[in-house]
């Protein structure tokens, strides 16, 4: 630390031919950076392997789900199956995905400042995250967790056998990094920003991450409270939810849904920011109603936290509550739609081109409307009854989480590239992943839709065999997804090596961030840049060519 | 945190332009740290409010149990620490060594009485049966409810003295720091920030006391 400190504030000349990535070497100048930009790639590093663990788990169910009978494992090893997927990719994968990446690397360029608010913080943050990811594994290796990832009372406190008090531990620990994330992104947006960068000037990512953040603060720390609740309960063999006890279960999922449900939207916030951003530059375009989509990440931060009963629609909640949840939970689609209908609205008469995050952002507009639409059938009650607990809520959570999210994610991850790596990923190789994650990610999770609306339940090993054929379908997308994930690893790893050199704006882009060297120096910015111009003015005749 | 690199001389971290912005933004980030700890915290009252409405008698019986006596000597110990917090960032604002260490230790001392009754209160409800669990012992037909009433007795008061704790840590670092002289009337944003935190577990305790002591009924 002290090296990277003292040569990055030489000062002189030869401070220009510094990157972030070549100011120090070795381990230490690594793993004790307190650089944003070092910070994100020590997130992507673990966040990428939780991926693949999380990828492993999701392989096993498809291969068990191939037949109809329970062949491949049983009943016990498959419930530890999807839960440790669920709890993999929801607490390990997905909250940190974007902001903990991206978020990391993009916040401090887009708002024109050298660092974060708290740059060891932000470390220490990391370090959090990498405490309950060896809690997390250990408890994978010491056998496994069966509860589901929701971790339901009473049997997560006094039935099940398996290894809930380290995995709870683990997931109460990581959301502290989740915590002292955002609560980082909020102060430096607040503080932080350049001379000129009004909030109506900031990117839309920006929006995005502050709303994300803002979910972060206010609903962690009430899964953190519920979670210690039930290590005590289960540890110490007090009453809190088991009814045995006295205790209200029911109070249990309203606490958990309570952070879990706005976590749905920490998930898919950034992911559309990453789109807003991506949208406007591939259309040569101005955003569609800048204002509105910078409000509506607002109101369903808002609306996210008041719509958790739809959880519980069917576990003994008032039916009058459950009405009243039911339509909050439609009001959600407002701000969603509004988002929608401008990323379309911003296509229109733009100069549209075919580069690899443009079909990201297409297939994400596409699959986000099929999940958010499936979303309302799931927020009427009484079409709830049918289908709470079948495939059809598995589908439509996959084409938010997975088919908007990851889509988002890899979009970003591969428009940033050349701003993060100072290298270009190969273009015709990175539109094939994307077709066939695409294509892969459809064929996995539509049929679950049908499955879902004809009756078949989430979490059972074995199935009827008239659902084989759809079974069959989800398993071979699958494997296609499989391959449309493996491709951009290799590729993009390839490129730090032997991809051709980044020049600082290779999309002609608006944005702070595209304004510095590609890879950026350590310190961002050698002055302080002035903002005079709305974000995405790209109507000007210098920007209106990629 | 506090940072090495903070001298008496008002000089910033090279995130910022100024240590105005770096003043700022570390209030700002303290507080924001405050509202993150009110939503831990109201996850606990959430609990507690559901569940003395679901059994209201027996909270009312379990809370006869709890000497209000002693809760309201631990509240007056807190509220004067409070004070003598509040006298400490004073102290630091204006750079009187002296009577910054003096405050601090006042502090940390008494905080220390707090949780050293508090730890009595506990052994008390030991003695008694009155540990949730395998022991608990209630006569009285309302024995559920007033097992749940003591769980939340013990999460509640258990989490607010964690957090007294990790305070007096805090101050205890404070207090070398401020022998050694390292802040000054440009430069005492720890022993501030240090402040809010030590009132913020104050106000918990100020509604934890009357809900766990003092509703109960006659």
């Amino acid at each position: 630390m002290k090296t990277s400190e003292a040569l990055a504030e030489q000062p002189g000349p030869a401070l220009q031919d510094f990157n972030y990535l070549n100011a120090d070497y070795g381990i230490r100048s690594w793993l004790f950076t307190v650089d944003h930009k070092r910070i994100a790639i020590l997130y992507l590093v673990v966040i990428t392997m939780m991926f693949a663990v999380g990828g492993i788990f999701a392989t096993m169910i498809r291969l068990e789900l191939l037949t109809p009978k329970g062949d491949l494992v049983d009943a016990d090893t498959y419930n530890k199956l999807f839960t440790m997927h669920g709890i993999v990719m929801v607490f390990f994968f997905l909250i940190p995905s974007i902001p903990a990446t991206l978020g990391n690397f993009l916040i401090p360029l887009m708002v024109g400042a050298r660092d974060l608010a708290f740059p060891r913080i932000n470390l220490l943050s990391w370090y959090i995250y990498m405490i309950g990811a060896l809690f997390g594994v250990y408890a994978i290796f010491a056998g496994g967790v069966d509860t589901g990832w929701t971790f339901y009372t009473p049997y997560s406190t006094s039935a099940s056998q398996t290894q809930v008090i380290p995995t709870v531990f683990a997931a109460f620990v990581v959301g502290f990094s989740s915590i002292l994330t955002g609560l980082n992104f909020i102060v430096t947006t607040h503080k932080m920003r350049a001379p000129g960068l009004t909030w109506f000037r900031l990117p839309l990512f920006v929006w995005a991450i502050y709303a994300t953040s803002l979910i972060q603060m206010l609903a962690t720390p009430v899964l953190a409270i519920t979670l210690v609740l039930l290590l005590l309960e289960r540890g110490l063999h007090i009453g809190i939810f088991d009814p045995k006890l006295g205790g209200d279960p029911v109070l249990f999922q309203h606490m958990f849904w309570f952070y879990s449900h706005p976590a749905v939207y920490i998930m898919v916030l950034p992911g559309m920011g990453v789109i807003s951003e991506m949208v406007t530059c591939f259309s040569r375009n101005r955003i569609f109603g800048y204002k509105f989509i910078c409000f509506s990440s607002l109101g369903i931060a808002v609306i996210g936290f008041l719509v958790w009963g739809h959880h519980l629609f069917v576990s003994g909640q008032s039916v009058y509550a459950g009405m009243l949840f039911s339509l909050l939970s439609y009001l959600v689609a407002i701000p969603s739609a509004i988002k929608v209908f401008n990323w379309t609205a911003t296509l229109y008469k733009g100069r549209v081109s075919w580069q690899t995050p443009m079909l990201y952002v297409l297939g994400f507009i596409g699959l986000f409307t099929i999940g958010g639409l499936t979303g309302l059938f799931l927020a009427a009650i009484g079409l709830d009854v049918h289908l709470t607990d079948t495939y059809f809520v598995i589908a439509h959570f996959h084409y938010i989480m997975v088919g908007g999210t990851i889509m988002a994610y890899l979009g970003g991850l591969h428009f940033w590239w050349p701003k993060i790596t100072g290298r270009l990923y190969p273009e015709f190789w990175a539109k094939i992943a994307a077709v066939i994650v695409f294509l892969g990610f459809n064929l996995t999770f539509f049929p679950q839709f049908l499955l879902g609306y004809m009756g078949m339940p989430r979490r059972y090993h074995e199935y009827p065999p008239e659902f084989q054929v759809l079974n069959v379908l989800s398993t071979a997308g699958a494997s296609i997804l499989a391959v449309g994930y493996m491709l951009p690893m290799i590729y993009l790893m390839w490129s730090m090596r032997y991809g051709p050199r980044a020049s600082a704006n290779p999309w002609n882009a608006t944005g702070l961030e595209w304004q510095v060297p590609s890879p950026p120096p350590t310190y961002n910015f050698d002055e302080v840049p002035v903002v005079t111009e709305e974000p995405y003015a790209y109507d000007k005749p210098e920007r209106r060519v990629a | 945190m506090p940072d090495e690199s903070h001298a008496v001389a008002p000089h910033h971290a090279h995130q910022f332009e100024s240590a105005e912005q770096q003043l700022e933004t570390a209030r700002l980030g303290m507080w924001a740290f405050l509202v993150t700890e009110v939503l831990f915290f109201g996850g606990l009252f959430t609990a507690y409010t559901v569940y003395r409405m679901l059994y209201p008698h027996a909270f009312t019986e379990a809370s006869h149990h709890l000497d209000y006596i002693i809760g309201a000597f631990n509240t007056a110990v807190l509220i004067s620490s409070s004070m003598t917090m509040a006298l400490a960032v004073h102290a630091a604002q204006i750079g009187h060594r002296r009577r910054i260490v003096i405050f601090l230790a006042l502090t940390i001392l008494l905080g220390s009485v707090f949780l050293g009754v508090k730890a009595y209160e506990y052994h008390e409800k030991f003695v008694h049966h009155l540990v949730p669990g395998p022991n608990f012992r209630f006569e009285d037909p309302n024995a559920r409810g007033a097992q749940l009433f003591f769980s939340l007795y013990f999460a509640m008061t258990g989490m607010h003295a964690v957090h007294m704790i990790i305070g007096i840590c805090m101050l205890s670092t404070l207090l070398v720091m401020a022998a050694r002289g390292r802040f000054s009337p440009q430069y005492n944003t720890p022993v501030e920030l240090a402040g809010l935190y030590w009132h913020f577990v104050d106000i918990v305790w100020i509604y934890l006391f009357p809900l766990l002591y003092l509703i109960r009924g006659s």
